[in-house]
């Protein structure tokens, strides 16, 4: 197999798939997926810049979601699913038999399109990981991860007073911020959301979105979204895919005001998708 | 339109589907009714035939007898070892006893009759007496020793007098003394302690179900603590971690077949291996534990395989996606989540495999055991053997008995079946 050195400009996507090496904190090369015999993402590459909100958009069905789950091995647990390119992280291919998935996944936690709470308490969702990764020191030390986390994700007011009540016995919006509160306790340097607010309502999406604004500071992020203004609002980079192929990729001012591919424009505009 | 019950609203095309479909509907509901009310007809059947013929022999008649203990006949040579205790002659003492509360009876053959009444049981509960207190031997003892079960069914009303004389074991002079008896308050009827407390006997009245008991419960442990972790931990592999290819594609279908194979044959697979091969002892519990385990072995991978495989993806997606390993995704969500489908798997598996007889007669756990065992590696019998042992007994009254050892399995067996409902109930109600 041979790759293309990573400033190649990768042909079939227009605009800006590329940031200076040194911004770079993910980066694909030439990375495809198969689900069997369906050609899921077809030869996408793309960089994910440090400390900055990359939106992912694109009509349902069109891989964002696929994309997604390789930047943290996720697709390693579907057994149908094969994955070929390089993704590297810091400059460290991810794919390396000698990668421990493990470490991975705990550097590039995941917000899932479907909430997924553990069925244990509200506090045992977020106290799982850091006590598996050994974070906190003693019980004190877990217990102010859990509320920081909490109140970080915007969900601490709601549930302070039955912090061990199920998690699952939360609505739906409370259940992905929890779930939000989940992948942050174990402070990861990247956050892959899938969808966060597709079951929130207009006042919880504004948090999420806060938190997002804050978070990017340390973090970086990386947010599937079918709405546009959201997109719009949180991301500074965004990357349009369709049936499988990363179309157009480029600051998010210049895709939303002149996207360069009449794919993206239609999109845009409604026209389809 | 003709038809008064159709409305304006409705056009008859769709009022005709509509009572076609409520017809259906109705239908079904009485075919799923009529099943519910036969299955529970046939279950009301079999427990009201098993009680009927059972109920009786919890209770047994007991005799009172006053026993001078003559010094001449248990220890002529004054010796009182406990050698020449035990062997003394009980049977006479007992005979005499009863033979001095009717005094008229002297010839032979009547003396036999009479004595006939008595179990030959009453010596032995004698002996247990003179054992225990050999300080007594000179004095008079009153004893409590159960009647022969002829005469006991006789006074259960079992026995109807309207046959002939000929074709009972019970004779026209024995009820004359046994009437006598009752009426002077020589025998009563109270609950049989004997079925609960003695083994497998010959005699009806001194048989019980103890040994197969303990039997079956030390074959119970050998299956569950050999079957459970060997059953989860080849679910949990297979489920989890194996690869999707043709290998394991044939093991599955091998577990399914498994699951049907008759046990008979796993009986004789443990003839020819345990027995033969590794020379284990024969009736043990322990072989018997051994074949068992085998048999409920695919039962247990297959529900567990189901249980763990009903737990939803977006668990292990949770889990791995804050970064924790496939073990321990596993021993912290998903088996937990799976716990109640095995235990209700296991618990189903254990239930089949304490009614299960046909592989324990081939590997002979058929044999007569009086002792209780107090070990696996005990010879011994077990519940479902015990009964078929006495089903087979020509005595009229294990009739009673093996209808009573069927109860006892009965109650073992919803209490089984209860508990796995209340495991399942408890660890869904926690979430
Ligand atoms: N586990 C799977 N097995 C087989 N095919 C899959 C699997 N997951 C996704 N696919 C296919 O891969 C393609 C991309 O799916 P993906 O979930 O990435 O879409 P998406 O862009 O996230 O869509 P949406 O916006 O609806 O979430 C789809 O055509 C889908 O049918
Ligand atoms: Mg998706």
């Amino acid at each position: 197999m041979t790759y293309r050195a990573s400033n190649d400009p990768p042909h079939g996507t227009v605009g800006a798939p590329r940031v200076e090496a040194a911004r770079a904190k993910l980066t694909a090369c030439n990375v495809d997926v198969f689900y069997g015999e369906k050609h899921a993402i077809k030869d996408v590459s793309l960089d994910i810049g440090r400390n900055e909100v990359t939106a992912l958009i694109g009509p349902s069905g069109c891989g964002k979601s696929t994309f997604m789950r390789c930047l943290n091995r996720m697709n390693d647990i579907i057994d149908i699913c094969r994955v070929t390119g390089t993704i590297t992280l810091d400059g460290e291919d991810i794919y390396d038999p000698k990668i421990d998935v493990v470490h991975l996944r705990a550097r590039v936690g995941m917000v899932f399109q479907k909430p997924n709470p553990f069925p244990k308490s509200i506090f045992e969702n977020v106290a799982y990981g850091p006590r598996i990764h050994g974070l906190a020191s003693g019980k004190a030390g877990l217990e102010e991860i859990v509320l920081t986390s909490l109140k970080r994700a915007g969900l601490l007011e709601e549930v302070k007073d039955r912090l061990h009540a199920p998690g699952t016995s939360l609505s739906g919006g409370q259940q992905q911020r929890l779930c939000i509160a989940r992948a942050i306790a174990v402070s990861p340097q990247v956050i892959l959301m899938d969808e966060p607010c597709s079951a929130l309502d207009p006042i919880a999406t504004a948090r999420i979105e806060e938190l997002i604004d804050e978070l990017q500071h340390n973090f970086t992020i990386v947010i599937v979204t079918h709405s546009m203004q959201q997109a719009a609002r949180v991301s500074q980079r965004t990357a349009f895919f369709h049936l499988g192929e990363l179309i157009e990729c480029g600051m998010t001012e210049q895709i939303f005001t002149n996207p360069l591919h009449r794919l993206t424009q239609g999109y845009l505009t409604g026209r389809f998708g | 339109m003709t038809d008064t019950k159709t409305s304006s609203l409705v056009p008859s095309a769709v009022y005709d589907r509509l009572r076609r479909r409520r017809a259906a509907e109705r239908r079904f509901r009485f075919y799923g009714l009529a099943a519910v009310g036969l299955a529970l007809m046939m279950l009301v059947f079999l427990f009201v035939s098993i009680v009927r013929q059972g109920y009786s022999a919890f209770t047994e008649h007991v005799i009172t007898l006053t026993v001078a203990l003559d010094p001449a006949v248990i220890d002529p040579e004054g010796r009182r070892n406990s050698q020449s205790l035990s062997s003394a002659d009980y049977q006479r003492l007992v005979r005499e006893s009863l033979a001095a509360l009717f005094p008229d009876v002297t010839e032979r053959a009547e003396r036999r009759l009479l004595f006939g009444l008595l179990s030959s049981g009453a010596s032995h509960r004698l002996r247990d007496v003179v054992m225990r207190e050999p300080a007594r031997i000179g004095t008079t003892v009153v004893i409590e020793t159960p009647l022969d079960d002829d005469a006991d069914r006789f006074l259960k009303g079992l026995v109807s007098p309207d046959v002939p004389e000929s074709e009972r074991r019970i004779k026209d002079r024995q009820i004359v003394w046994l009437k006598a008896l009752h009426a002077g308050g020589g025998i009563h009827n109270r609950f049989n302690t004997t079925l609960f407390t003695a083994g497998d006997s010959r005699e009806p009245e001194l048989a019980g179900i103890l040994g197969a008991v303990v039997g079956s419960f030390y074959l119970m442990l050998t299956t569950v603590v050999l079957s459970f972790p060997i059953g989860v931990a080849a679910a949990v592999y297979l489920e989890e971690f194996a690869p999707r290819n043709r290998f394991t594609d044939l093991i599955e279908v091998n577990i399914n077949n498994l699951a049907a194979v008759p046990s008979v044959v796993f009986g004789l697979l443990g003839l020819a291996i345990f027995l033969d091969f590794f020379g284990l002892p024969r009736s043990a519990s322990l072989v018997g534990g051994l074949v068992l385990s085998l048999i409920i072995l695919p039962t247990i991978i297959i529900a567990a395989r189901a249980a763990l495989k009903a737990v939803p993806p977006s668990i292990r997606e949770a889990a791995l996606g804050v970064g924790a390993s496939k073990m321990q995704s596993i021993l912290h969500h998903v088996l937990p989540l799976a716990v109640p489908g095995i235990m209700t798997g296991t618990i189903i598996g254990m239930a089949h495999a304490l009614g299960e007889s046909a592989p324990l007669l081939v590997i002979g756990m058929v044999a007569f055991i009086v002792d209780v065992p107090v070990t696996p590696l005990d010879p011994t019998t077990v519940l479902p053997v015990q009964i078929y042992l006495w089903a087979d007994s020509a005595e009229r009254a294990f009739v009673e008995r093996t209808a009573a050892a069927i109860m006892v399995l009965l109650i073992f067996l919803i209490a089984m079946n209860a508990l796995a409902v209340i495991i399942r109930k408890k660890f869904e109600r926690q979430w």
